[in-house]
């Protein structure tokens, strides 16, 4: 009897996390596909917002102003895809379940910082830097959510 | 003030150089604490709360590097960098640091 009861208490917690897979794996691509097709949209109204990691500014008509403008994002992968990352711990080898999650917070945080310098009347965004940072719930391999701040100087064209 | 990420101040001279100003805050960041956040773990996607919290972490970075650059007499900031590192598990020090500058 007593066995019975562990063996269902197991089965009970497979249930859990296959559930949990499932609702990761649908939840995690309608999230990913709907960011996508934000991040393209927003991208191609920003397009002629120019991001650039150079630091001379090139020659104009009058002196432009210059700030400081910033984009960040905190963003987290799915159980699913953590599960998947788990198992390529295992063998090594390319994460594509991250590779995904760096490209969107990095667009994301330089549309924000684009949105900002927009506001400002800029026209072009110099010296552009990211800062990447992992929030992990405790456990320090695991990266999962991650920070990622992108900053420059927005070029506001005088006159 | 002005603040910049670049070298110089465009039309502007750099008259004198008054060292460097950083300014720093200690946030934690306990993700277990938030519920959304343990959610957002199972489905993944943007932490909206840990994404305003460490935006208002660095504006206070921000200000105090601000802060420090007034009480030098600066009137501009150049070469601005952003880090974050991590002190222990769960907290992060988030850094502003540049260059204290007077320009004409």
């Amino acid at each position: 009897m007593e066995l019975l009861i562990e063996i269902l208490l197991e089965l009970w917690q497979l249930v859990v996390v296959v559930a949990l897979l499932i609702l990761g794996y649908i939840a995690g691509s309608i999230a990913e596909r709907r960011h996508y097709k934000s991040i393209i949209r927003r991208e191609d109204g920003l397009g002629d917002l120019v991001v650039v990691v150079a630091k001379t500014l090139p020659p104009m008509d009058a002196a432009p102003a210059t700030t400081l403008v910033r984009g960040s994002v905190v963003i987290s992968v799915d159980y699913f895809k953590r599960f998947l990352a788990r198992l390529r711990m295992v063998f090594g080898g390319r994460i594509h379940t991250y590779e995904s999650l760096l490209d969107r917070a990095r667009r994301e945080a330089i549309l924000r910082m684009q949105e900002q310098a927009r506001d400002l009347g800029a026209s072009m965004i110099f010296n552009m830097r990211f800062e990447t940072s992992s929030i992990s719930k405790g456990n320090k391999n695991a990266v999962g959510t991650v920070e990622v701040l992108a900053y420059g100087t927005a070029v506001i064209p005088r006159g | 003030m002005i603040t910049s990420t670049l070298e110089t101040v465009p039309d502007k001279t750099i008259r004198e150089h008054l060292g460097i100003v950083q300014g720093s805050t200690v946030r934690a960041k306990h993700i277990g604490r938030d519920i959304m956040a343990g959610l957002k773990n199972i489905v993944g996607g943007e932490l909206k709360g840990y994404t305003e919290l460490l935006s208002e972490a660095r504006d206070e970075a921000f200000a105090r590097m601000l802060e420090q650059a007034e009480a030098k007499g600066a009137n501009a900031v150049i070469n601005v960098r952003f880090s974050t590192s991590s002190v222990t598990q769960g907290a992060s020090e988030i850094l502003a640091y540049g260059s204290a500058v007077i320009v004409e």
